[in-house]
């Protein structure tokens, strides 16, 4: 076995990556760059090495300084984790230029599967099935619309190199597949050198579902099931799970075959996935073979068993599999949620800063459940512009789907993020979304279900009583303590009373409430009771309580005069107040945000790349106004309305902040 | 006999109507509440009691003699806050417009007067259209009998002051004297002359909103220390402050029992630093670190944003803190921000709060704006209320102290108690760059020279060692330990006792 392996990546995976290495007693070398200095894969790491300044062209992706750094600390061999250099063929071949071992596959396989174009042809030939499609190169946009005609709208446009959701874009019109073209061009040459794009049909009410495979360099090939990744936005996975609610046996055992035997086509040895788009009769159409180890493998362990990481390290080291396919059992369910530094309330859009507080639930493995949580980021980091906005992936198994659900429910519920705009919320809302629950989720999930971004949730009244007896119940402590000040006059101290009025999403509560030493009974005006319990304390930023024999778990912040509390995907001003207070509270009148629909706001911090618009332009609605690059998205703002510009305050070069004016309307 | 006591239930019925249900319902048709309704929702359930009831106004010209309501006008007495006395007057709108007679100022003087004798805080609840102009000059001698007991109370109890309504001309003299003023948005205005007077004299043709709102007056004027978006919200927050304010200057700030672990590590402070000199962070975070419960009460937010000033407690005990903030204007100190932190370090000694300071400062603002508004005058009212403030004073240097900023924020030379420093403070007298091509003026034509004299003066300077050698720095903490240390700090100082020389009062540079 290798003595010391080097880890091509940063964050999530290549902490992850260095855990399995820990565990067969490898030695770790990580890399970094200026923007990494400080970050947990280096820190975990036996070693780390500097390569060079914060953008990936400059450092992670570049070969010779990878190289250097192999060289400099002796590594054996390179795990090159997903994205960056993974599905290189250019480096694997320079580390074998050098004896040092690839933890991937050879490099035949990846330069046949990397080409989306090529390996669609070699599927073919394998007898794998796929979507019809141009798999020639296009030259320009005409040529790309012309195509586009040919296959019939709604098409896809996908960089050649691509992964991830970059470089890729739908197309429903001639215009779309122009300016997409375009866009995907750019994007792709920013990403990954190569701009090369082709086009395929583009699949309507598809899932997205994927087999693993891992191969050995002696012929022996197995499947581990699948991963159902239909939960996606723009093309980027969200959520995941293993097995899929949608296969039956027989087609997970003809998809598992075929890309097996896919894979064996191109002489594949380590972990590979094969992606598939399975329509809603079970046809399952080839999509591309991912020839690296994938973002969502902690499913397929957590339902497997196998550590992929340690089976991509002995493959690597020439050892034969060990697990034959009759080994392979799937056992309960896993869902992965990865949590994004994206802001669901601004449309998605990346958020970059200082992690001033990120407290993960704790890590849990059972005989009932498992909670793990693949992360690269702690209290007190930076998520950097530079890289990848995914900062943990947080997963649970059970059982059964419905426990496995239950658990990531209360998981996401206890994980502390803040600093940064992210979509636990989002992640909240999914988990309780009755197309998800019932397993009938398609890749247009998202679009569909929240065609207009996402807003936060509506909670049914039934949570929203539970909130409001726990909010009564935490504020009475809160009063009880603000009476215990010091020099309070004797004898006349104030006593904190029994009846409450909690307002919360437009509704207000009355309750009373009976304490004694183990906790509240909170009676409702309606009758209702319920029992609340709970250690909670003022200034604990996370409430676990118990609600009539139930967990609930909020996080708890200040608001003037009460609480801000997140819940399952709800963001709520609460107030608690005393009946005569409440009376007096619904005198005041409501007020209405100022209008800024008269300005074009950036919504995120990053670089105008340029400015469509110059003033006394008229604009139609859905014009491109301008384009923000933040996180190596082009994000293209457009018109929401008809109007005249009559103010640009910024132009291409310029760097903003969030809610910067960039132009104004008449 | 029943009858002589029903009478005075009658009485008090009429009282407690003010200007009549037709006036109460505009008041609140405005977004407001009335005078008695904010006296329930700022002090303690059933803890109010009034004084002066009946006391009605003795004018007899234009007509008055018909019309003397009782109570004129303002509602006077004491209550409790979680427990603490106080006294508070509530100017009445719906009775004459909360304008100020002869009696009401004698109201609000008696109350005063108590309040100084008997040693609580008083709150002053305005929402009046000014001097009762019927009254004449009788109105104006109430105003300065007022303001003559805004002065005398000053020091002695906090004064707070909440501006619910108008309060023009005149008026505006009494809160400006208090310690503090908050306003609610929307609803609330000062100025010294209104909209119309603008226009005449000056030809300026502005909004009451634009001239004296909330707005005006926490991000321009830094004449109010806060604002609130309504009467229950305000109130509830004034109740918050309550909580943090000594009751007089003669005793302790409050401590209420506490639900954090003093010896508290955050270790996301070691990175709270960034690796670039130049690229800012928010000292809030630190704030809300090292604070019980991460509970900030953030004094004056929106004016001069590159100082921050509050309350926070440690182990249950107010502490006021002063905190330079990188994220506008790199922190440097220039008129308002000196300002701003003067007036909140000289309340802090005025009633025995202990002062954290915690320092990022690359120094003073330059620029004519700054030289001509008398930034050296201005900058002085802080390096004076530093140096004669005796109350525990505990700082801690996150990163820059250069030049006499360093000096001013709270150094050892102004009677710093502890002065700690993170492995991350550079104490200079400025940053390297400037201080090599001063002290190597002969090498300026040679890039590569200076290059090498800045980081030879990076090496010696920029760390805290140089300045820990001379005991100008107590000790150099980890960022992670920055509670428990300046807890202990504090801790520690609790029986400071330390007396300025006799003098009739200071000459501090106005």
């Amino acid at each position: 076995m290798f003595n010391k392996i080097l880890i091509a990546n940063r964050g999530e995976i290549a902490c992850r990556v260095i855990k399995s290495a820990r565990k067969m007693g490898i030695q770790t070398v990580a890399i970094y760059s200026d923007a990494d200095r400080q970050a947990l894969h280096v820190q975990m790491a036996d070693e780390a090495v500097h390569i060079g300044p914060p953008p990936a062209n400059q450092s992670y992706i570049v070969i010779d300084k990878v190289m250097d750094a192999i060289r400099k600390t002796g590594a054996q061999a390179v795990h090159p984790g997903y994205g960056f250099l993974s599905e290189n063929a250019k480096f694997a071949e320079a580390l074998a230029a050098e004896g040092v071992a690839f933890v991937g596959p050879p490099v035949g396989a990846i330069e046949k599967m990397g080409d989306k174009i090529t390996s669609k042809k070699i599927a073919k030939e394998a007898g794998v099935s796929t979507v019809p499609g141009h798999m020639g190169l296009i030259a320009d946009a005409d040529e790309a619309v012309k195509i586009s005609k040919e296959i019939g709208y709604p098409v896809m446009l996908k960089a050649s190199a691509g992964g991830g959701g970059k470089g890729m874009r739908i197309a429903w019109n001639d215009e779309e597949a122009r300016e997409g073209f375009q866009s995907s061009k750019n994007e792709a040459a920013n990403s990954f050198g190569d701009d090369r794009i082709f086009i395929e049909k583009f699949i309507t009410q598809p899932r997205h579902i994927e087999i693993q495979v891992l191969c050995d360099s002696h012929g022996n090939g197995i499947y581990l099931g699948e991963r159902e990744c239909s939960i996606q936005r723009r093309q980027q996975k969200v959520v995941e799970e293993a097995p899929s609610p949608f296969l039956d046996e027989a087609t997970r055992k003809a998809m598992g075959e075929q890309a097996v035997a896919l894979a064996q086509a191109v002489d594949y040895a380590s972990a590979g996935t094969v992606e598939f788009i399975v329509d809603g009769d079970k046809n399952f159409y080839f999509l591309e073979m991912n020839t690296r180890l994938q973002v969502e493998h902690p499913v397929t362990e957590l339902i497997t068993g196998v550590d992929l990481v340690e089976q991509m390290i002995r493959v690597a080291n020439g050892e034969k599999l060990t697990i034959a396919q009759a080994d392979v059992k799937l056992n309960g369910w896993s869902i992965e949620n990865r949590l994004y530094a994206e802001d669901p309330y601004r449309g998605f859009l990346p958020s970059i800063g200082r992690l001033t507080r990120y407290r993960p639930p704790f890590e849990v493995v059972e005989e009932s459940h498992v909670v793990r949580n693949d992360t690269g980021v702690y209290e007190g980091g930076e998520i950097s512009m530079y890289y990848d906005p995914m900062i943990a992936k947080l997963c649970t198994w059970a059982p059964t789907r419905g426990e496995a659900i239950e658990h990531m429910r209360n998981a996401l519920d206890g994980f502390e993020v803040e600093g940064i705009g992210h979509n636990l919320p989002f992640l909240s809302a999914v988990m309780d979304h009755p197309i998800f629950i019932a397993g009938e989720m398609t890749t247009a999930f998202i679009e569909e279900q929240y065609p207009d971004g996402f807003e936060g949730v509506e909670l049914p009244a039934e949570a929203l009583q539970r909130i409001a007896a726990a909010c009564a119940a935490m504020h009475r402590v809160a009063e009880i303590r603000r009476t215990r000040v010091s020099g309070r006059m004797d004898n006349h101290e104030r006593r904190v009373g029994v009846e409450w009025v909690v307002s919360l999403q437009g509704e207000d509560y009355a309750m009373t409430i009976d304490a004694d030493h183990d906790g509240s009974t909170i009676v409702f005006a309606d009758g209702t009771e319920k029992r609340v319990t709970s250690s909670w304390t003022p200034g604990d930023q996370l409430a676990d309580l118990d609600v009539d024999g139930e967990k609930l778990v909020l996080k708890v912040g200040k608001i003037p005069g009460g609480f801000r509390i997140r819940s399952r995907g709800a963001d709520m001003k609460v107030h608690v107040r005393t009946p005569r207070q409440a009376e007096l509270a619904k005198l005041m009148p409501e007020k209405v945000a100022p209008d800024t629909s008269k300005l074009l706001l950036c919504p995120m911090p990053g670089l105008i790349v340029n400015v469509a618009v110059q003033v006394g332009d008229e604009v139609q609605e859905g014009q491109a106004l301008c384009t923000v690059e933040a996180m190596k998205m082009e994000n293209i703002l457009k018109a929401e309305k008809k109007g005249t510009v009559s103010k640009v305050n910024a132009s291409a070069g310029d760097s903003l902040a969030v809610d910067d004016v960039i132009m104004e309307f008449e | 006999m029943k009858d002589i006591l029903s009478e005075l239930e009658n009485r008090r019925q009429d009282a407690r109507l003010g200007g009549g249900q037709r006036r109460i319902d505009a008041q609140h048709a405005r977004g407001k509440l009335t005078a008695r309704e904010r006296i329930e929702l700022l002090l303690d359930e059933d803890s109010f009691e009034e004084f002066d009831m009946f006391v009605a106004h003795r004018c007899t010209d234009f007509g008055m003699e018909k019309q003397r309501p009782a109570g004129d006008g303002v509602i006077t007495g004491w209550g409790t806050i979680n427990g603490r006395m106080v006294y508070l007057y509530s100017q009445d709108f719906t009775v004459f417009g909360g304008s100020l007679s002869e009696t009401h100022a004698q109201k609000i003087c008696k109350i005063m007067d108590m309040a100084m004798q008997n040693g609580a805080p008083v709150i002053g609840i305005n929402d009046s259209g000014g001097a009762r102009i019927q009254e004449g000059v009788a109105s104006l001698a109430g105003y300065a009998e007022v303001f003559q007991r805004n002065v005398m109370a000053s020091g002695v109890v906090p004064q707070i002051s909440v501006i619910m309504g108008p309060c023009a001309g005149g008026a505006v003299y009494s809160p400006a004297m208090t310690d503090f003023i908050f306003m609610v948005k929307d609803t609330s205005y000062m100025f010294v002359t209104g909209p119309d007077v603008v226009k005449t004299v000056t030809n300026e043709t502005v909004t009451a909103e634009e001239l004296g709102g909330a707005s005006t007056h926490t991000k321009k004027s830094s004449v109010a220390d806060g604002a609130f978006e309504n009467d229950v919200e305000a109130l509830a927050e004034v109740r918050r402050l309550v909580d943090f304010l000594p009751l007089n200057n003669r005793e302790k700030p409050p401590v209420r029992p506490f639900f954090d672990e003093p010896g508290r590590i955050e270790d996301s402070l070691d990175t709270l630093i960034p690796d670039n000199p130049n690229t800012p962070y928010d000292m809030k975070e630190l704030i809300h670190k090292v604070a019980d419960e991460g509970d900030f009460y953030e004094i004056q937010e929106d004016f001069a944003k590159n100082i921050l000033t509050g309350f926070i407690r440690l182990e249950g005990q107010t502490v006021g803190v002063v905190a330079n903030q990188p994220t506008v204007l790199a922190g440097c100190l220039d008129i308002d921000s000196s300002r701003k932190a003067a007036r909140f370090v000289r309340f802090c000694d005025c009633f025995e709060i202990p002062i954290l300071t915690l320092v990022d400062v690359p120094g003073f603002l330059p620029g004519t704006s700054q030289e001509y508004g008398g930034v050296i005058k201005h900058g002085a009212k802080l390096l004076f209320a530093y140096g004669e403030a005796t109350v525990p004073k505990v700082t801690v240097i996150t990163r820059k102290a250069y030049g006499g900023a360093y000096d001013v924020m709270s150094s050892k030379h102004l009677r710093g108690d502890f002065n700690y420093a993170w492995p991350t403070a550079e104490i200079a007298v400025m940053g390297a760059k400037g201080a090599t091509e001063i002290i190597h003026r002969a090498d300026l034509d040679d890039a590569d020279k200076i290059a090498e004299h800045v980081a030879d003066y990076e090496d010696r300077f920029a760390n805290p060692f140089v300045a820990a050698e001379r005991g100008f720095i107590d000790e150099v903490i980890q960022p992670h330990s920055t509670r428990r240390r300046v807890s202990r700090a504090f801790a520690s100082l609790r029986g400071k006792s330390l007396e300025n020389p006799w003098k009739k009062h200071d000459n501090i540079p106005l």
